[in-house]
């Protein structure tokens, strides 16, 4: 063959290297076009009407003086909007009735040919309820709380080994508190938008989500239409963190109302919409306990944790599960209880699970380490396991004490007083704390094309969704590499459901699936350009990938990348300050793709860990029924006066049991563990336990 | 949001006469909270009288050894003027403690004066609130108010005024110059701002049409050692949780003088004359800091959650004026 490839060429591999992203050209000029950009001819524009009341039902809707007013067509509610097919979650089940299971529920769109119109009718759309009392108070004692049978995605709600309540009982040091984080909304840059377009039976959406495959599949059982039928695309995306995982309302009301007038319809969230429509993090109240000897050794973990959910759709966040694979102890129990609430339905956010269970394990640990007057970073390293200790199964590779250590030493560590409130620089109390990282590493099925132009260039066509992880880089780099060839020569498309099934960008698996899928297809390609005699023809050549039994055949292991995360903080106790000066992570998170956008992804990680320790909040009215604090005045994320010296890195960790690109991801694990180290460090600078988070002035001031 | 009409003036008398002509209209001048509250629905004028191109964008001294700062002197242009960073640096130091640069850059000192409460219920306009809509109700005495009022709040309101500047002009003693119809009068600060009473929507004293011309500063050499301190929940761009202007005056280890202005406090900017009035002829010692912060707290009346702030004030009270004198802790 004439080819295209070069075998004998030394290459360096672009995997690893801090490569700017390819798209940020088009990105900073406003080229990039998202989801609420994409001018179609005749497009309407739709409002979203919010319910203001927290349960009841619509009494009754006169749409009369709204149709009368200037440039609106129709107002979209239950009584004319298509009926719709259960697609497994009910927040998209939308109008199709009279029922009002939250306060900022949808319950019309106003459609005009202006965003002004459309909102103007909005605010003048005669809407009467009759609204009955609501429950959103989240607490643990109520009677309503149950046990669900699994937890997000997929896991048992309880696990037990071994005899707890005895060993407790029996252990000479016992660690025994509650402690509850708040309900969190994920606020990413761009608010959800769709732009909706029917050709007959056919639909095209432009949409922001995280996986434009899984928003078509839930579009097709919705409107009960075949793949073929219905076109996803979310070339751009500005941010999820969970948010966008999944088909959220807009793109279910876009559609129908699209429908509905034949015409192109956007619909676009406004930031006060998001805090209602599209999913937060839970509130949970947890209680650990752990037993231990007198040298820190557990003998008993127990982690008790309570969330609440809608009535409409059970989501069981999985905030205990961490605490199965964490710490080794022969006696291990975790469970989970849920409140099913008048509220919206939480939903994903940045490392659900792990990042509110972390801070009540590692916040325990630290509590431990104390009582038994053991270094911190030691008591983890005594208690680290050989294999998963829950399940018996071993680790694919576990680097935890390998980024303890390392982190100890970058950070300084082991110069540390332990004593607590003791240090003082000027008004500030300073402290130190860390905490332990983890997320699992974890592959989904995905299909990849990939095929080789006749110009010696190569298109890859994959599903995947770049939502500011750089995702796209990152594939393209993998491309190059498996192709041997340039980047330049690689041109990656992302971000369209024709290009068949593949992963969200969640659950830290987006790069990783998807790299295994290009991997595969590209190495068919190039068995393909060896088998083939002659130049590649003009219609070019074609290999196509589809992981399913690859995944399906994974060893049964268990995987998880980790990391230590170490902090210096600055309390000032009369005013209820806390600053963070200093913060350092280390991962061992697999194979690096891209060590700039990776660092971008860590460090993102653990600001918002920081927010989440110090700001982060959504405040729940009970009176209304919805959470008040509901714009970025009122909602605190950290800004860039909040985050100081902050430091990651990564060890050079080889896993041949995750993909074949040995890649395990890390768009969530710099958030897990950051809020306990923070919490850990505020103890160290005052003497003073934080298990309640935020930590705010009020919480903090004496 | 209503339409709106838009219209620019270019003197004094334009822009009263033109506000006269409808019965709702706004002058508009950074339009950074304005207009923030026209996309809400909670302010909906029908015209803008756009005030930024009057001639009150100059900082001029004053016979008196003063200053008196335009109306539409943009906040970055105050921060940033050699006067005011010499002679009043509270002034430069509460404008930089607030929003952002982008901000900073549009906001103008009357506008900073008009600024209304960030309450939640406030803004919200699916919600009862009496400074919206009166004889509404307020629910923020019994829903989330922690960062509302803990002095001079009233049944049917405890919103904040969420002003640094304000609390730094309060503090020096400025004034307010304001067009009413065909004349011009000067309001001192402290009397400028209402407290909510039984009328919330009510917020200052001058005629409805009133225009802030300009502020002015007086000659006062106790303020060259001004400063200001914002306590807020991060680092930056956040409103005050509590704030405070000071300038001390010390005689033979006496206070001779102090000016004491509290933020986030109140509807206004928190003049404490109390504190000030306790202060005055005492021993600079933290003993002497404190017992000034209790006897204007005495008239605090905090709810379940921003009891905190009683606590918070008088911490950060201490320790400014501490700071101030050299005392230390």
């Amino acid at each position: 063959m004439t080819s295209t490839l070069d075998p004998a060429t030394t290459r360096t591999p672009l995997m690893g290297q801090g490569i700017n992203r390819i798209d940020a050209i088009a990105k900073v000029t406003g080229e990039a076009r998202y989801s609420g950009e994409y001018p179609l001819d005749g497009m309407i524009y739709g409002w979203v009407v919010q319910a203001p009341i927290a349960k009841g039902r619509i009494s009754d809707i006169r749409p009369a003086t709204t149709l009368s007013m200037p440039g609106v067509l129709a107002v979209l509610d239950y009584r004319n909007a298509p009926r719709l097919s259960d697609a497994g979650d009910g927040e998209l089940l939308l109008l199709q009735g009279d029922r009002v299971y939250y306060r900022g529920e949808a319950v019309a769109v106003v459609l005009a040919q202006s965003l002004e119109q459309a909102r103007a009718g909005a605010d003048a759309l005669d809407v009467s309820y009759l609204a009955e009392s609501h429950d959103v108070l989240f607490r643990a004692d109520h009677p309503d709380m149950y046990t669900p049978e699994l937890v997000n995605p997929n896991f048992p709600s309880a696990s037990n080994v071994g005899d707890v309540d005895a060993a407790l009982a029996a252990a000479e040091v016992v660690i025994d508190q509650v402690y509850a984080t708040p309900a969190e909304h994920n606020n990413p840059m761009e608010p959800h938008a769709t732009t909706a377009h029917w050709d007959g039976d056919t639909l095209l959406v432009f949409d922001s989500n995280q996986g434009a495959s899984s928003v078509q599949m839930s579009l097709c059982r919705l409107f009960d239409l075949p793949r073929s039928a219905v076109q996803v695309k979310s070339e751009h995306v500005g941010g999820g963190f969970g948010a966008k995982g999944s088909a959220r309302p807009p793109v279910v009301l876009a559609s129908m109302a699209a429908r509905l007038l034949g015409r192109p319809v956007r619909v676009t969230l406004t930031r006060q919409q998001m805090f209602a429509m599209v999913g937060y993090r839970t509130p949970t109240i947890q209680q650990v306990r752990l037993g231990s000897d007198r040298s820190g050794r557990l003998q008993a973990l127990d982690h008790l944790a309570y969330s609440q959910t809608s009535k409409i759709l059970e989501f069981a966040e999985q905030t205990a599960v961490l605490s199965r694979m964490m710490y080794a102890t022969p006696n291990l129990r975790t469970a989970h209880r849920l409140l099913p609430l008048d509220v919206p339905t939480p939903r994903w956010m940045r490392a659900p699970g792990e990042a509110p269970g972390s801070f009540a394990l590692e916040s325990a640990m630290d509590e431990l380490a104390q009582a038994c007057n053991v270094d911190p970073v030691e008591l983890r390293i005594r208690n680290e396991p050989d294999l998963e200790p829950d399940s018996g199964r071993p680790f694919s590779s576990r680097n935890l004490v390998a980024c303890l250590r390392e982190g100890a030493r970058r950070f300084g560590w082991d110069d540390r007083d332990r004593r607590p409130a003791i240090r003082q620089d000027g008004r500030w109390l300073m402290g130190s704390g860390m905490a332990s990282s983890t997320y699992p590493a974890r592959n989904a099925p995905s299909t990849c094309q990939v095929q080789a132009r006749s110009d010696g260039t190569f298109e890859v066509r994959i599903t995947a969704s770049d939502i500011g992880t750089g995702a796209r880089t990152a594939l393209t780099q993998i491309a190059a590499d498996a192709l041997q060839v340039e980047l330049d020569r690689v041109e990656l498309r992302i971000g369209d459901s024709d290009f068949g099934p593949a992963m969200i960008a969640g659950g830290s698996m987006g790069t990783a699936s998807w790299s295994w899928a290009v991997v595969k297809a590209c190495r068919d390609l190039l068995g393909q350009l060896d088998a083939h005699s002659g130049a590649v023809p003009a219609g070019g050549l074609l290999a196509r990938a589809d992981t399913k039994d690859d995944v399906a055949a994974q060893a049964d292991v268990t995987r998880h990348a980790f990391g230590a995360q170490f902090v210096e903080v600055a309390v000032d106790i009369r005013t209820g300050e806390v600053r963070v000066p200093r913060m350092i992570g280390v991962f061992a998170a697999g194979h690096i793709v891209n060590a700039r956008t990776a660092r971008s992804q860590l460090i993102g990680g653990m600001i918002m860990g920081l927010g989440m320790a110090l700001l982060e909040e959504s405040l729940m009215d009970l009176r209304f029924g919805d959470y008040l604090n509901h714009d970025l005045a009122g909602y605190h994320v950290a800004s860039n006066a909040d985050v100081r010296s902050i430091e990651v890195s990564w060890i050079d960790e080889q896993d041949d049991q995750t993909n074949p690109s040995g890649i395990k991801g890390i768009g969530e694990i710099g958030i897990v563990g950051t809020a306990a180290a923070i919490a850990n460090a505020v103890w160290h600078a005052t003497g003073r336990r934080q298990r309640t988070l935020p930590i705010r002035p009020d919480r903090v001031i004496s | 949001m209503r339409e709106f009409g838009y219209q620019q003036v270019s003197d004094v008398e334009t822009a009263v006469a033109t506000l006269a002509t409808s019965a709702d209209a706004r002058y508009l001048g950074g339009g950074t909270n304005l207009v923030d509250l026209m996309k809400l629905g909670v302010e909906t004028p029908e015209l803008l009288i756009d005030v930024t191109n009057l001639p009150l964008t100059d900082i001029t001294e004053t016979a008196d050894g003063g200053v008196l700062i335009g109306a539409a002197v943009r906040n970055s242009d105050l921060a940033a003027n050699p006067v005011i960073r010499q002679r009043y640096p509270a002034v430069a130091q509460a404008v930089l403690a607030g929003a952002s640069g982008q901000l900073r850059n549009l906001a103008t000192t009357g506008g900073n004066l008009m600024q209304r409460t960030r309450c939640s219920y406030f803004t919200d306009v699916s919600k009862p609130c009496n400074k919206r809509v009166p004889g509404s109700g307020c629910p923020a005495r019994d829903g989330e108010h922690h960062n509302l009022a803990i002095l001079g709040a009233s049944e049917h309101c405890i919103a904040t005024s969420p002003s640094d500047l304000a609390v730094a002009l309060v503090a020096l003693d400025a004034v307010v110059h304001v067009r009413e119809g065909d004349s011009a009068r000067a309001v001192p600060l402290t009397e400028f701002r209402r407290l909510p009473g039984d009328r919330p929507d009510l917020e200052t004293t001058v005629e409805p049409g009133a225009l802030i011309t300009g502020v002015s500063l007086p000659g006062l050499p106790i303020a060259a050692a001004s400063r200001y301190r914002k306590v807020r929940e991060r680092a930056s761009y956040a409103f005050a949780i509590a704030s405070i202007a000071a300038a001390v005056e010390v005689s033979g280890g006496l206070v001779a003088d102090c000016r004491i202005a509290w933020g986030a406090v109140a509807a206004v900017p928190w003049r404490a004359t109390r504190a000030e009035a306790m202060l005055r002829g005492k021993p600079v010692a933290i003993e002497s800091f404190a017992a000034a912060a209790d006897a204007e707290l005495l008239a605090a009346e905090p709810l379940e959650h921003n009891a905190y702030k009683v606590a918070l004030i008088r911490n950060v009270t201490v320790e400014l004026l501490a700071e101030l004198t050299g005392v230390s802790r």
